[in-house]
Parts: structure tokens; C-alpha cells; sequence
């Protein structure tokens, strides 16, 4: 059966075929829709995990036991995971064990722009790269195969544009591979410095048979061209941007398998062609490759290091037409993406940037707090920096600060990595105020449960963690709750807290507005006689507030009645 | 056949996810290859979104590039022009004529440009522009503007007959909106 499927769809379609039976992952964008895809298969046990390094860890629990298993994550969740990562390509698998990692070249919902084949390199990993929905689905089929065969996890590289692109597969049946029986074996298991020697070198030659593989496995493939002036060696989308502008003119080496890279494959490529030109997105991996083996190559000269392609972008560098188009001689006002109108942040923001406070940010929907006009947030780092940050702020300046500053982060993302930091404030003892924004989700990412919610991700009640409770067992001595719709309670209690001379978390509990569970009072409406214009309603940066004629409208189709705005006008004229 | 692009934008919860989806289904019915190009995450929240949908005999890239698009489906006609560039020569630009503000124009920072229709004419793209929202809303939900939209585009599709449009419509939105969605289609389409 045909059907169009998301490249991450499709890598979960691979999982079900191959017989996966676990499945842990973090969410993070662009991967999240393998794991949410895959829990739908009864087949497949899957769960959302604190974070990446416990979904990898998890994951390789589940091969030890005999099961197959998957990990997924976005490029930056891989260096959350990258302690197990590393010793898991020494112990290897027992059932195959898949990690999926996706990486967002051109940054449309990431911190950094980093290219995770510098992983599967240093690791000594084999790394599959799929181009689109079909090959991301027969990979992963074949990627446990290659896991079992040569004792290894086996990660699976996803990007933007193969892992949100739908494209057309071909349905089979799921293959039922029972479970291997796990057995005893220090010298496998347990790497400690005499069994870890012992493991190294096996590795080593892992590597040189994984070589093997990619010189005569097709993932890696010749198609010839009609023009042997230029030859290009290109993976992933690059395959695609190449073949949409050269079609069959040019002869290309498509690597399917980007670690190990073959060796005698592209001396005998390079021998078809006059010039070798290497089109991969972000680093030169493959091109530094093809210089070891002492080719002469032409890569990131004319393509760029940076930004995602295209296939204009393909078409300049390579001297052929490109399309033009015709464009307004304007400068059009950008759409920036905004917090939602009724956003639970709004009101906490407002209040902090009244109090003119330095905030250590974080990863979720409210770093879009750090734009204008609620312009409340100083830095953004990853996944929990928030919390760790404010303690060296604070102890390193001798807690001059301290009254003034403090560390937002959602609640997802409090579970992921800002327990540790919080731990660390209450042992070395910091005066440091934490704000744990709970909207009761993993917003940012589409809505995935968290180990707060009381939900897991087939959708069934789970165990949920009791914030408050848990801060208190850390030692936390000051916990307080606040409702970030009552702007006046959010600015008595941050201030309250400041001025505590101790570690302090307040948390600011209102669930995500988008949230299906969640009623709204509705819109509301503002009174145009009694609306003086003076615009303080504006501050709060709602998307349905905007000035006609001089005075305040609000959009009917997008408030939901949070009433945020109504407390910052002097007038009385909104409600 | 030479491959066919079909750029949707719009802005993030408008429900331009839907119309992509709806014509991936529409167009599978038949043999082409096809790559439908989403994008997830941040910008979703409220900011720019563009889908691009690909069919024919061989699709490689997944994205639509400038200069390429056959058919742009904007949901929002500042979105209409940003897109516009995408457009082919012998393109044909679809829009709502509905304007929502971008947080520069709410801040006072910008000012939501004037004249846009006129401007896009000027250009010399065609333009076929309608009131989606009000259509939508007669249909019996605002939320329906995309599939006033699709309706609109299905004229253009004569390789389709309405009753394929139908069968996709019935495959994707939930049965409880069915009616309200298939009037929203034929308010498009007719209008």
C-alpha cells in the first residue's frame, strides 16, 4: 500500500516492520514525530523520557534485555546523550538499538546550527542519512540489521527537510524478531579501564569492516551522467537540490551511509570524472574525507558552511539558470512567531520587565519573552542553563544581584536538566529565586506529556511529579505558587522572594491556552468612549490588542479573556 | 509530467497544515510522486508558515524555490506578498484578502502596508483575491478559510473532478464538521 508520509513517520513505520518493541525519546524539533508516531503501533512500548540521556540509556536497556530499541532527539539532545553515546559504541547491542538524531540546518527551531555527523565520526558509529521518506524507512529497517550484525548501535541522521517533507512510501508488514536472550559478559557489559581496553580495538575493527560494508552496500550508489566534466558526491537533501537542477546530466556518488565513508568507491567515482565537487549541507565532512584519501576536491569554496540550500542556492554555485522571481520594492514588517494571546507567560514577563529584572532564560515557547515589547530575558544558552547560570551569577559577584535577577524555565524543561542546577543552589547555597514556568506541558514542541503531567504518551495516567514537593526535598526552604494571570500577585510575590536572603522557586501555574482541557471565559471587549489611547495595553504584547484610530481594539476571533490587559489599563475601559 | 509546485502561506494556527495535507491526499489518488514540505516548531507560534506542495512524474527537492511556484495559496495578504517572489512567470497568485497585524505593526513600529492588491498588480503576477474569512464564516466557521481557499484553487485543477475533492475533504477533517467544511469548498469555489 502507498502512502505519503513525513520523513519521521516513515523512520517509525521502519521501527514497527523491524520489530522494534521500545521506544524512549525526549521531544525536540525537528525530531518529535517518530516517537509520537511510533507510540500509535500497539506493537512498540514507547515513553517520553526526562531526556535524551535517559531515552538513550533507556533504549540501551531494552537491547541488553533482547528487545529492539529506538532513541530519538533533535542535534542538540545528541549532547545531552553523548556520555552514554560514546561507551555504547564499546559495549555495543544485543538486540539492534537505533538512535535517531535531527538537525536543523538553518536554525527554523533550534539554538545552534551544529551538524551531528562530527558524532558518528568521533564516536565510531555507523550513521545512516536518508533523503527522504522512503529511504528513511527502509534505513531504519536496515539499520538494526547492521546494529545486530556488527554489534553496534546504529544512529539514523534526520534534517528539517527529510524529517517535515511528506513524500511517497511503500507500506510492508511487520516482522516479529522475538526477544534474544540476555546473557552475562563483563568483559562486554561492564567497561571498566581492563575490559574498556579490550573493547577499544574491537571497535577499531568494527570500523574497518563497517568500511567494507560501504564500499559494496548500495545505500552508497553510482548513477552515471551524460557529462563526466563533473562529478558530485552529495547525501541527504543536497542529493535532492542536485538532482532537481543537474537531473541526469552529471554523475553522482548518493552516500546513503555518511560513517564510515567507503574509500575505494569514490577513488573509482573520481576516476569517472575531470572535477569532483562535494554538495553537503553545514560541515565539510565528506569533503575532508575525499582530501584524506589525497583527492582534489572543490566543496566549501563555493557552498556555503552555513544556512540550509536550496535548490537556486545548488543551481548559482554550480554556474547553471537559477529561477528568478518578482518581488514588492518594500520593506515588509516581519512575522516574527509571538506568544499566543491568553499565553500563561505573558503576564509573568510583563512583570518582570516592570521590575527591570535580569533574567537567565531557557529553551521553550517563553524564550519568545526575550522579544519586543516584553524584552525580558538576557541570555539563552540550552536545555536547564538557566538555573545553573543564575547560581555562578550570583556566588561569583558575591551575590550583589541576587535581588535583582532571576532564572525562568518551563516545566518540561525544570525535568529535563533544571532539577540538577536547582540541586547545586541548594548544596552550595546561592541566594538565587528560580521561577518554574508551569503551563503543564511540553509546549513549544506540539504538546508532549512530562513527567509533571500525570500522562504518559500513549495518552494513559502515569506518575506525576509534585514540583513543590520536590523542591522541598531538595532543601529549597522558600516554594511559592503564583497565577500569572494576577499581575498584582506576580509582582508581590517575585518581589517578596527577591528579598529573601535564601534560595527561593516560584512557580508560575497556569496550564498552555492552546490546550484542548482548557475553558476560556471568552473574549473581551474594549470601551471605546472610555479608551483614552495612552496605549498601556499594548505593553504586554498580545497578538489580539492592536490601536485603531487612536484607541485600543481587540481581535474577537483571537482573545480568549485573560484579562491581562485589563489590569494594565488606568481607565477601566477593557473588560 | 513535469513536476507542479504549489506554495501555501499564511499564519501560524490559520490551518494551513490541513490544506497541505488534503492535497497530498487529493493527489495520491493518482500515480504521481509527490513531496509535501512542512515546517513544525517555533514558528508556528503565531508567525510566518509556508507548506510547499510538489506532484508529478519524478519530485526531488522537497521545497519550492523563487521563481517556481504555479500556484500560490495565501491565507493572509501580507503573507501574499512576502510569498510573491516564489511565484512563476506564468503563476497564479490565490489570496484571502484578510490582514492580520504582525507584532512591528501591533508595537507601532511598522505600519501594515497599503495597497498591497494593487501593488501585487502592478507587479504584473495574476492575482485572484478573495474574502476567505467572510466566505468562511458564512459557512459557518472562521476556522474554514482553508478550505474556502482549496475550493477556490480546484478551479484551476480541472484534471480533478469535485467529487475527488470530496473524497479528500471526507478523509480529512473530522465528520462532525464535514457539511460546514464541504460548504466552505463550494463557497470558494464558486465565489
Amino acid at each position: 500500500m502507498k502512502k505519503l508520509l513525513l520523513g519521521n513517520e516513515a523512520v517509525a513505520r521502519g521501527l514497527y516492520e523491524a520489530g522494534c518493541g521500545f521506544v524512549s525519546s525526549y521531544p525536540g524539533t525537528p525530531s518529535t514525530e517518530i516517537t509520537e508516531s511510533a507510540a500509535k503501533y500497539d506493537e512498540i512500548y514507547a515513553e517520553w523520557a526526562p531526556n535524551e540521556k535517559v531515552a538513550m540509556e533507556s533504549a540501551f536497556g531494552a537491547s541488553l534485555s533482547g528487545t529492539r530499541s529506538f532513541c530519538g532527539m533533535k542535534h542538540v539532545g545528541l549532547n545531552v546523550a553523548a556520555d552514554p553515546l560514546f561507551t555504547l559504541s564499546y559495549t555495543g547491542v544485543n538486540a539492534g538499538m537505533i538512535i535517531a538524531v535531527a538537525d536543523d540546518a538553518g536554525m527554523h527551531s533550534s539554538q545552534n546550527e551544529q551538524d551531528s555527523r562530527h558524532y558518528a565520526i568521533a564516536a565510531k558509529l555507523p550513521m545512516f542519512e536518508p533523503s527522504d521518506s522512503a529511504e528513511a524507512l527502509a534505513f531504519t529497517k536496515l539499520a538494526y540489521e547492521i546494529s545486530e550484525e556488527y554489534d553496534t548501535p546504529v544512529l539514523m541522521k534526520m534534517c528539517t527537510r527529510v524529517a517535515h517533507s511528506q513524500s511517497v512510501v511503500e507500506l510492508g508488514e511487520r516482522q516479529e524478531v522475538g526477544r534474544k536472550p540476555y546473557e552475562k559478559n563483563v568483559m562486554k557489559w561492564v567497561m571498566m579501564p581492563a575490559m574498556a581496553k579490550k573493547r577499544h580495538p574491537i571497535v577499531e575493527e568494527r570500523t574497518r569492516k563497517l568500511v567494507a560494508f560501504a564500499e559494496t552496500s548500495d545505500v552508497n550508489r553510482i548513477e552515471d551522467g551524460s557529462d563526466h566534466s563533473i562529478g558530485i558526491i552529495t547525501s541527504s537533501t543536497s542529493y535532492q537540490y542536485v538532482k532537481e537542477v543537474c537531473g541526469d546530466r552529471y554523475p553522482v556518488l548518493k552516500l546513503g551511509m555518511i560513517n564510515p565513508l567507503p574509500e575505494q568507491k569514490i577513488r573509482d567515482f573520481a576516476k569517472l570524472v575531470d572535477k569532483l565537487i562535494v554538495v553537503e549541507e553545514l560541515d565539510q565532512i565528506i569533503e575532508t574525507h575525499c582530501r584524506n584519501l589525497g583527492l582534489e576536491v572543490c566543496g566549501k569554496e563555493i557552498f556555503p558552511l552555513i544556512d540550509e540550500f536550496s535548490q537556486n542556492l545548488v543551481a548559482e554555485k554550480l554556474g547553471q539558470r537559477k529561477h528568478e522571481g518578482k518581488k514588492l520594492d518594500e520593506t515588509l514588517p516581519a512575522r516574527p512567531p509571538v506568544m499566543c494571546a491568553g499565553c500563561p507567560h505573558r503576564g509573568l514577563f510583563y512583570t518582570l520587565k516592570k521590575l527591570n529584572l535580569t533574567v537567565l532564560g531557557d529553551i521553550g515557547c517563553y524564550t519568545l519573552g526575550a522579544a519586543a515589547p516584553l524584552s525580558a530575558m538576557d541570555t539563552t544558552i540550552c536545555m536547564g542553563a538557566s538555573v545553573s547560570g543564575i547560581h555562578g551569577y550570583n556566588k561569583a559577584s558575591n551575590e550583589v544581584n541576587a535581588g535583582k535577577t532571576v532564572a525562568v524555565i518551563g516545566d518540561s524543561t525544570f525535568m529535563h536538566s533544571g532539577v540538577t542546577g536547582l540541586i547545586n543552589i541548594a548544596y552550595n547555597e546561592s541566594n538565587s529565586t528560580v521561577i518554574v514556568l508551569d503551563n503543564s506541558i511540553t509546549g513549544m514542541t506540539g504538546h508532549q506529556q512530562n513527567p509533571t503531567t500525570g500522562i504518559n504518551l500513549k495518552g494513559d495516567p502515569a506518575g506525576k511529579i509534585n514540583l513543590e514537593k520536590l523542591c522541598e526535598s531538595i532543601g529549597i526552604p522558600s516554594i511559592r505558587v503564583i497565577d500569572p494571570y494576577n499581575l498584582k500577585e506576580c509582582e508581590e510575590v517575585i518581589k517578596e522572594e527577591l528579598g529573601k536572603d535564601c534560595p527561593s522557586v516560584i512557580i508560575s501555574r497556569r496550564p498552555c491556552a492552546l490546550l484542548k482541557y482548557v475553558k476560556h471565559p471568552g473574549p473581551i471587549a474594549v470601551n471605546r468612549e472610555k479608551c483614552v489611547g495612552c496605549k498601556s495595553c499594548m505593553r504586554v504584547g498580545c497578538p489580539a490588542v492592536s490601536m485603531k484610530d487612536g484607541k485600543a481594539v481587540i481581535d474577537n476571533t483571537l482573545c480568549t479573556g485573560c484579562r491581562v490587559c485589563t489590569q494594565l489599563c488606568k481607565v477601566n475601559a477593557i473588560g | 509530467m513535469e513536476t507542479k509546485n504549489i506554495m501555501i502561506v499564511g499564519v501560524g494556527g490559520q490551518g494551513t497544515l490541513l490544506a497541505s495535507k488534503l492535497l497530498g491526499r487529493l493527489l495520491l489518488t493518482r500515480n504521481y510522486d509527490i513531496k509535501v514540505s512542512e515546517v513544525h516548531g517555533m514558528s508556528q507560534r503565531g508567525g510566518s508558515v509556508v507548506t510547499y506542495v510538489r506532484y508529478g512524474d519524478k519530485v526531488y527537492s522537497p521545497i519550492i524555490d523563487k521563481g517556481e511556484a504555479d500556484f500560490i495559496l495565501s491565507f493572509e495578504l501580507l503573507e501574499a506578498a512576502r510569498a510573491a517572489e516564489w511565484l512563476n512567470p506564468d503563476g497564479i497568485l490565490i489570496t484571502n484578502t484578510q490582514q492580520i497585524n504582525p507584532m512591528p505593526v501591533i508595537t507601532g513600529a511598522m505600519a501594515y502596508p497599503e495597497d498591497l492588491l494593487g501593488k501585487l498588480n502592478e507587479l504584473g503576477l495574476k492575482v485572484d483575491a478573495l474574502d476567505a474569512l467572510t466566505l468562511a464564516q458564512e459557512a459557518g466557521s472562521s476556522k474554514a478559510v482553508n478550505l474556502v481557499l482549496l475550493g477556490r484553487l480546484s478551479n484551476y485543477f480541472h484534471d480533478f473532478t469535485e467529487d475527488e475533492w470530496m473524497a479528500a475533504i471526507e478523509q480529512s477533517v473530522p465528520a462532525k464538521f464535514l457539511e460546514m467544511n464541504k460548504k466552505a469548498f463550494h463557497l470558494g469555489r464558486t465565489a
